[in-house]
């Protein structure tokens, strides 16, 4: 390892530390009226570094005697995440100016939702159980915090409490697997995890705690149970991040510790993954039917998505990846582009429910016909991206022979066609007595809105781009 | 390696503690008790990864790391967790879970 591997195999890594530093340090030298400074400065530092990222695309190595792994796939899935947190911070500006400026808190927020992103860098491209284990601490504590931000609230503190105990519990519980993977096979590298082992049953019972402690960050469905308190609690940016990058980092990572590390296991863990997602689409689709309140509802949703996401988890080949990461990043645009309207509506008139919707269409046309995209995206319906990755997923499943299970996937989708529905008929069909007032964006939400609405069009039509996925994929 | 004392031994009393912690967890309705569980779930952990190293691998030290970061992390998510329920405290006036109710269905 020479300085130069380390400076182009980490450069992700060194340059958002680098500019967490940076903005330490704005902090310290900025004065309490010119905080607002601290948000350009804070956008325009994570533009450069995710920019300065598409560089490492073509870099593949290891560093730290295998700890630390990075490859073109691993390399595009981080840019696909800087993006995802890119468009989530142009949308919290008016947040930021509203609620934390107020209070003195700027550089905080971004301090922390950038340390998260560290930790989710260092989780997805681990090559060992330690490395893996301390970027999971490091993305889920930042966002703990991040949850109870806006501290004058009761509803804030108590989805942080939530959150930080059974993320605690549940890395107890994924630790104690990890313990027993390394007493049946010796090693913590995933390389060497491989071999088979002498004592089956006892990795087989801590195959399945590191499962589940997994399962807790992508929200399935036993393990969900902190999801919808937690989004409606927490701020919305909080719950946009949550419901998007972090889940999509820990799918991400599962498909690696599944496909690579516990291999030997396919034939038990495919069953596993079958039970789960047909629970996961079921319950997450149920219980998203009766919500009235658009955070939880979108809390839900996202549940039900994680159950699709298995469908192409469950293929287990190369087949497999590339669906799951075309589709990771349809769900990142359609998902941010939902909570995004959610939150400005929330921002700017203080309402969250369904039925305050009625008549948006005639007061704020263009961020209703956003919202129409980004659900149509998130239900499948074809022209816009939702429906390819979609596809995807069921021709992955198809390819294995679960039919039976691209056909509950299939009722699931009419089930969550009619809910996803809702709030696009209470926004264009119905008419208000007291609608939302009209309201505008500030420059960099319309920013942020107009890169979600093409994204949501082109990423589905624009096929270079899958063929581009389909290239880095082959990693088994 | 400590004389008398068998590998299995050892990972049953740690398997126990663990379980002991889980159940904690469960049962308890003070927050700061329900910290303390996990700590106890964490402990178990950090014994388990040196027992491992010390009996079955004694020639490498990856367990022995292991168990160190996990001292570290259990320290940071105790503070963490101690902050917020500080802040719970200010919001309800009490550290119990039963309070923590608002967000429910």
């Amino acid at each position: 390892m020479s300085w130069e591997q380390l400076f182009s195999f980490m450069q992700n890594e060194i340059l958002i530390v680098l500019a967490i530093l940076i903005l330490m340090m704005a902090d310290i030298f900025t004065g309490k009226e010119k905080k607002h400074y601290i948000i350009h400065l804070a956008n325009f530092l994570f533009v450069v570094v995710f920019l300065a990222g598409l560089n490492v695309l073509d870099k593949e190595g290891t560093l730290f005697g295998g700890s630390f792994k990075t490859y073109p796939l691993v390399a595009f899935f981080k840019s696909t995440l800087m993006a995802g947190v890119l468009l989530i911070m142009l949308q919290s500006v008016t947040w930021i100016k509203k609620e934390l400026i107020p209070h003195g808190f700027v550089s905080e927020f971004y301090i922390l939702m950038w340390s998260s992103l560290l930790g989710l860098f260092y989780m997805i491209s681990s090559g060992d159980f330690l490395m893996f284990y301390l970027g999971l601490e490091l993305s889920a504590m930042p966002v703990a915090g991040l949850a109870a931000f806006e501290f004058y609230r009761r509803r804030s503190s108590e989805a942080a409490i939530k959150m930080v105990m059974l993320a605690a519990v549940s890395s107890a519980i994924m630790l104690f697997g990890i313990s027993l993977i390394y007493a049946t096979s010796g090693s913590i590298y995933f390389d060497q995890i491989q071999m088979a082992s002498e004592v089956p049953l006892l990795e087989l019972v801590g195959f399945v705690m590191l499962l589940s402690g997994i399962a807790f960050k992508i929200s399935l469905v036993p393990f969900h149970f902190w999801t919808a308190d937690v989004y409606e609690g927490a701020p919305t940016v909080i719950s946009n991040y949550l419901s998007v990058i972090s889940k999509a980092a820990a799918v991400y990572i599962l498909m690696i510790l599944l496909f690579i590390t516990l291999r030997r296991y396919e034939e038990t863990w495919t069953v596993a993954l079958y039970i789960l997602a047909v629970l996961t689409m079921f319950v997450g689709n149920l219980f998203a039917l009766r919500q009235q309140n658009m955070k939880r509802f979108l809390a839900f949703s996202s549940v039900a998505q994680a159950g699709f996401i298995l469908l192409g988890v469950i293929g287990g080949n190369v087949l497999g990846i590339k669906t799951v990461i075309y589709f990771l990043l349809i769900y990142i645009f359609s998902n941010v582009a939902a909570f995004g309207v959610v939150h400005m509506i929330a921002m700017h008139s203080g309402k969250e429910n369904i039925k305050d919707y009625e008549g948006l269409y005639r007061t704020n046309p263009r961020l209703s016909l956003l919202l129409m995209l980004a659900l149509f995206s998130l239900a499948g319906i074809p022209p816009v991206a939702g429906f390819f990755g979609k596809f995807f997923l069921y021709s992955t499943a198809a390819s294995k022979g679960f039919y039976i299970l691209v056909f509950i996937a299939v009722v699931n989708v009419t089930i969550s066609l009619y809910y996803y529905l809702l709030p696009v008929r209470a926004a264009f069909l119905r008419r208000s007595e007291n609608p939302i007032p009209h309201f505008k964006s500030d420059i960099y939400s319309k920013i942020g809105f107009i890169i979600l609405a093409l994204g949501l069009i082109l990423i589905g039509i624009y096929s270079p781009l899958y063929e581009y996925i389909a290239r880095l994929s082959e990693i088994l | 390696m400590i004389e008398g004392v068998s590998i299995q031994m050892i990972l049953t009393f740690t398997t126990l503690l663990f379980f002991i912690g889980l159940y904690g967890f469960v049962t308890r309705t003070n927050l700061i008790g329900m910290l303390m569980s996990v700590e106890l779930m964490l402990n178990s952990e950090a014994i388990n990864f040196v027992a491992i190293n010390m009996y079955l691998f004694p020639g490498k030290l990856e367990g022995g790391m292991f168990s160190l970061f996990i001292l570290a992390l259990a320290a940071a998510e105790t503070a963490l967790a101690l902050a917020i329920i500080l802040q719970v405290y200010k919001r309800t006036g009490s550290v119990d879970v039963k309070e923590v109710k608002e967000l429910k269905y």
